[in-house]
């Protein structure tokens, strides 16, 4: 139903930068993950990163809401900024940076709770809500705006496991975008789902544009010409090219880019 | 909503991260705290059993030189009760010693003089003299154990207000004691008789030593060693290699993990009943009776079983599949592939989980109450090796159980000391086992 | 023979069969390894087998049967009479078996001739100091229907034995020559000698089912035994626990139910709290360097023999706590009487156990995925607030299933509460008095006198089927919650 490679509709201004990024490095123990890195992510509009397994994509998503800290041998260098201020500052509290920085992952992980919990969990920890009404009110919404809502509105207290995959990943996304994040941040959401379940979540992404900043780290090339503006390459731990989709997928500058598309490495 | 997110700034923390972050601070401590409160309690118990037993190692004694005469040993051994002329041999000559020295003997009677002695020193000038009749018509210097309160009094245990409402030791006879130690006759030396002696009774702390039921608990172990391991061991081998699934393997496997939960002190009914009524009581098999450390071994042995079978069966699970599927690809049989390849490779494994088996098998105590390890005073090593297996006799932990028990603070001295002994046996047992690990510990 | 060298012949009848089975399989293949279907040690090794399996098994049973079917037909001719008032008949079987003994003894050491032997009736007046000089301790004066029955036991055990060794040997040498004659280069005898080990291997893990049963059977044995002669319901129902070896005791189990309940309560208050608090520290905030220092200083706590810790309770806790909760003590409460109380034995069980809560939970902890961790961190919950949302309650299957095991080692610890709890039974809500536990009596029951006889030594077996049944159940239970636990995250 795709044409071979459709690329998202242009509508990238890109004026405002939310997240600025200067010579990031990032080593696990005596690996050097992530080498020199520096980028620009627009607000409104979806940033993806591409690459080969193991290129440090992930782990440079990663560092941008801090989710390194949680491993004890990962150090980062360099300067990350959110909205101008640096996230790696002593003063900032990751957990109000995370708030801020929301973050799907991989495969779907919805709490062992019910759906309805699930989703409330942060605004509860965040203390969003004033009153059971109010909370009620920014569960349907971010269920809405997760495209589940349909789906779940009459099992609200059933555990969220027991959902499928798709709409479990779909949980997780309304869950993170119900903290009112500015940024949110998604490693593989597709990798555990069918392809109708994707595209699901690929409509669910181009709809986000509009509230939020998205990261999407993918390995599909054909999903990152679908949803992102501006797409940039990783290879071996260095950013190769960045710039904007339509750019990169059709004239890249760079030869490991244009290997890596054409399929010769990867 | 959005605005309320929006205005927060990522460095200045708003009242609610505060609070949230307290409250994680908060959290943190309460997990210090409580690692904190084990350890100290392991400190304080530690420190207790070092600074309570460690008096145990020592003791005074009294050095004397003692005539010794034909005539007197002569009559001494014809009489009914040999010790009583050894007892007046041991008065006349420290008699005579505190009037060589120009010590004032406070007492009418020197049978109270002597009453700093331990009851048991005329048996030790009887000894004595029974090993070396050379020593008869000489005069030779002995030593002589003082008695546990003397004893207490040069270890800072007694106090002269302790003796106040004591019928066995008086003030009195503390200041000849001080005079004594002037005189360089009384000394606190190591007491290798509370390591490799035998137990005594209730009146004679100052003799009583842990050898006996150290080899109580060794006959135990070497029981254990012949019966659950090689039991343990082949129930390990049959279930994660050979059996079937199916209701019989089921059958023991339930059974095996919930006899690693039964109490231990249930073990001890299942000897009383099994061994030593039924085996040794209906079957008449001779060697079934209460204090043996065969039937104490015995009951050890099935209580240490659930705990071998786990760790053998952990250790050949971690044998990797290929290792046997290579055996089995030259055409070996299964057995072969076992007993050649998986065994030796999950030897070590197997020998550490033995050895932290035995471990809790040496100081366990409740079983072997109820088959008669304690109410026994062990006063004798056994005869012969074999028969070793087969006398009554007692355990470490039994012994120190039976002191404890005893209700005088020389006991509790004794028991603390005993406690170090069983102690240092588990520490080892556990440092041989962890340098196995470390050793032979292979990652596939 | 005796039991003993029938069983060293047959080991050496499977020995030498060995070397010739050996020898055999390499004579019908001329000496060529490569023509025989197994290695000759196989060949050997089927010999052996045969002849020693068969031979000593049935030895085993023939010498468990024996004296069960003798005892039995000599018991009838032991009078009512001769049996002590209130005592049982297997006490003067005992006797009779010792008085049998004790005349084969002496037969054997050269003291009787065998006819003496076999006229003893005759001077059966100096039987007793005859066989006490020979170190036979008899209890009291032989009575003529208790050395007849011994007598009779005597041949009996003799003809008994006598066709033992023939048939044991028999079959140890008819299975010999069998195996002896099948030894051919086709034979299979490796595929036999494996049928043997495993058939070993397999008798060896009923071993575990043995045990079990065991324990099952002297348990309910004994506890028939004495319901028969006290109650049930008194036993159950009772309020009053108060043995007396004279008669008209009251043996009521609940005061020892609640005091056994009510110990394990505050250990488990002590070790729960502390032990999670440890094993969520380590899992989740600790440093590999203070987890590889914290975690093994507790499990030392784990490895220390119980005797210790009930030492400890007597010597150290009791009298601290008595100085602080006692008459003149620091406190100034006058709440303790004594050291030994339930809170010295709780306090000490407590510590005995927080390294056993803190590693199952350590455990289970680890084992909830940490994709649930990242998923709370990501959308910017603390870390406490992770553990106390996510992980806590993730794992309680676990944890509750760790407390259960904890709860079941509480109720069955023994040597703590018969130092550290006091001996008295009673019904108190005051942690500080002295009250006892069922595992405690069962001590005070069965230590001393060896006749299991009384209602108050064989009480002792219906209290150990109490806490039998309890802390299996307990066990069941808890396996039973960890292990649909570890199938949720498998």
């Amino acid at each position: 139903m795709y044409d071979d490679i459709r690329l998202a509709e242009r509508t990238d201004t890109m004026t405002d930068v939310k997240i600025a990024a200067r010579n990031v490095n990032v080593h696990y123990g005596d690996n050097h993950a992530i080498k020199d890195v520096s980028v620009d992510i627009g607000d409104r509009a979806v940033t993806s990163f591409i690459g080969p397994s193991g290129c440090g994509k992930s782990t440079f998503l990663r560092c941008i809401n801090r989710m390194n800290d949680t491993i004890d041998i990962c150090r980062v260098t360099g300067d990350i900024e959110l909205n101008g201020q640096d996230i790696n500052d002593k003063s900032v509290d990751p957990v109000q940076l995370r708030a801020k920085v929301g973050m799907v992952f991989q495969k779907p992980n919805p709490f062992p709770k019910s759906i309805y919990d699930n989703i409330a969990y942060g605004p509860r920890i965040h203390g969003l809500a004033r009153n059971k009404a109010e909370l009620d009110e920014i569960v349907e919404k971010s269920l809405r705006r997760g495209a589940i809502w349909d789906e779940v509105k009459d099992r609200l207290n059933a555990p969220g496991t027991g959902l499928s995959g798709g709409q479990q990943q779909r949980l997780c996304i309304a869950r993170a975008i119900a903290t009112e994040p500015e940024v949110l941040l998604m490693d593989e959401p597709c990798s555990a789902l069918d392809p109708i379940a994707t595209a699901k979540v690929e409509e669910l992404i181009d709809e986000l544009r509009q509230n939020f900043s998205v990261v999407i780290v993918t390995h599909s090339m054909q999903q990152a010409a679908r949803v992102s503006q501006r797409t940039a390459f990783f290879h071996l731990g260095h950013m190769v090219e960045f710039g904007e989709t339509g750019q990169i997928f059709t004239n890249p500058q760079d030869e490991r880019t244009e290997s890596y598309i054409t399929g010769r490495i990867g | 909503m959005t605005d309320l997110t929006q205005a927060r700034s990522l460095t200045e923390l708003d009242p609610r991260t505060k609070k949230r972050n307290a409250a994680e601070k908060r959290f943190r401590a309460y997990g210090v705290s409580a690692i904190a409160i084990g350890v100290v309690f392991l400190v304080i118990l530690l420190w207790n059993i070092i600074s309570a037993g460690l008096p145990a190692y020592t003791q005074t004694s009294l050095k004397l030189d003692v005539a010794l005469t034909q005539e007197e040993v002569d009559k001494a051994e014809s009489a009914v009760v040999k010790t009583t002329r050894y007892r007046k041999m041991i008065e006349a000559a420290m008699v005579a010693a505190l009037q060589d020295q120009g010590i004032e003997n406070p007492f009418s009677k020197s049978r109270d003089l002597v009453r700093m002695l331990s009851t048991g020193a005329p048996a030790t000038l009887r000894d004595a003299v029974l090993a070396d009749p050379s020593l008869v018509g000489q005069t030779s210097q002995f030593e002589f154990f003082m008695s546990s309160r003397a004893d207490g009094y040069m270890k800072g245990r007694v106090t002269r207000e302790d003796l106040a409402r004591d019928k066995n030791l008086t003030p009195l006879h503390l200041d000849v004691i001080d005079r004594l130690v002037d005189a360089g006759m009384v000394e606190r030396g190591f007491n290798w008789n509370f390591i490799f002696g035998v137990d005594a009774s209730e009146a004679r702390p100052e003799q009583a030593g842990m050898g006996a039921s150290i080899l109580g608990s060794f006959y135990m172990m070497m029981v254990v060693l012949m019966a659950a391991v090689p039991i343990g061991v082949a129930t390990a081998i049959y279930l994660e290699e050979f059996a079937p699934q199916n209701w019989f393997t089921d059958l023991i496997e339930i059974n095996i993990s919930n006899l690693a939960a039964v109490p231990s002190i249930v073990f001890g009914i299942l000897g009383i009943a099994a061994f030593i009524q039924f085996g040794g009581g209906v079957m008449g098999i001779a060697g079934f009776k209460q204090s043996v450390p065969l039937v104490g071994g015995l009951v050890l042995s099935l209580m240490t079983l659930p705990t071998i079978i786990i760790a053998t069966r952990a250790s050949l699970k971690a044998v990797p599949p290929s290792i046997r599927d290579a055996a089995l690809g030259l055409g070996a049989s299964k057995t072969q592939a076992v007993f050649h390849h998986v065994l030796p490779l999950a030897l070590p494994g197997i020998l550490t989980g033995t050895i932290i088996g035995l471990a809790q098998a040496l100081g366990e105590t409740a079983p072997l109450l109820l088959i008669g390890m304690i109410g026994l005073v062990a006063t004798s090593y056994p005869e012969g090796f074999v028969s070793g297996f087969t006398e009554p006799n007692s355990a470490m932990p039994a012994q120190i159980y039976q002191w404890a028990t005893r209700a005088d603070p020389a006991f509790y001295e004794r028991a603390w000391g005993g406690i170090i002994i069983l102690l240092v046996f588990l520490l080892s047992m556990n440092i041989i086992a962890i340098i196995l690990r470390r050793r032979f510990e292979r990652r596939w | 023979m005796s039991a003993s060298t029938l069983f060293l012949v047959i080991a050496v009848i499977a020995i030498v069969g060995f070397f010739v089975g050996r020898h055999r399989a390499l004579a019908t293949a001329d000496g060529s390894i490569r023509r025989l279907h197994s290695l000759p040690q196989y060949y050997g090794s089927h010999v052996a087998v045969l002849s020693f399996a068969p031979a000593v098994l049935v030895l085993a049973v023939w010498s468990i049967a024996q004296p069960l079917v003798i005892g039995g037909s000599v018991q009838s001719q032991i009078l009512p009479s001769d049996i002590p008032e209130g005592r049982d008949i297997s006490l003067v079987m005992t006797e009779v078996r010792t008085l049998a003994d004790g005349l084969s003894l002496a037969v054997s050491s050269g003291d009787m001739t065998a006819a003496e032997a076999d006229n003893a009736q005759t001077f059966i007046g100096d039987l007793r100091d005859r066989l006490g000089a020979l170190g036979v301790a008899l209890g009291g004066d032989v009575r003529p229907s208790v050395l007849a029955a011994a007598q009779s036991y005597r041949s009996a055990t003799a003809t008994g034995d006598l066709i033992r060794t023939v048939l044991v040997l028999a079959l140890a040498g008819g299975a010999f020559l069998f195996a002896f004659r099948q030894i051919a280069p086709d034979f299979r005898a490796r595929n036999t000698v494996e049928r043997a080990v495993r058939v070993i291997l397999i008798g060896c893990a009923s071993i575990a089912i043995l045990t079990t049963v065991g324990i099952v059977l002297s348990l309910i044995f004994n506890t028939i035994q004495f319901f028969k002669l006290y109650p049930w319901q008194d036993f159950l129902f009772g309020t009053t626990w108060s043995p007396s070896f004279q008669g008209a005791s009251e043996l009521g189990i609940l005061p020892l139910l609640w005091g056994t309940l009510y110990i394990s309560f505050v250990a488990l208050a002590v070790a729960v709290p502390i032990g999670l608090f440890a094993a969520v520290y380590l899992s989740e905030y600790a440093t590999p360097r203070v987890r590889a220092i914290a975690k093994p200083a507790l499990e030392v706590l784990a490895g220390i023999p119980t005797i210790v810790y009930g030492l400890f309770a007597l010597l150290t806790v009791g009298p601290f706590l008595l100085a602080a909760f006692g008459e003149d003590g620091v406190l100034g409460v006058n709440w303790m009487q004594g050291g030994t109380a339930v809170m010295t034995a709780g306090l000490v069980m407590g510590i005995m156990l927080i390294p056993f809560v803190s590693s199952l939970s350590d455990d289970i902890i680890n084992s909830v995925p940490q994709a649930m961790r990242d998923g709370s961190l990501g959308l910017g919950a603390t870390k406490s607030e992770t553990i106390k949302t996510v992980v806590l309650p993730a794992a309680l299957p676990g944890i509750v299933g760790a407390i259960l095991l904890a709860a079941s080692r509480a109720i069955g610890e023994t040597m703590i509460v018969v130092f550290g709890a006091g001996a008295a039974a009673r019904l108190d809500l005051n942690p500080f008095e002295a009250m006892t536990t069922v595992t405690a009596k069962i001590v005070s029951q069965l230590t001393g006198d060896g006749d299991f006889n009384s209602p108050e030594a064989l009480v002792a077996f219906a209290l150990g089927m109490t806490l039998f049944i309890m802390t299996l159940g307990l066990n069941v239970l808890a396996l039973r919650i960890v292990r649909k636990y570890r199938e949720q995250y498998e």
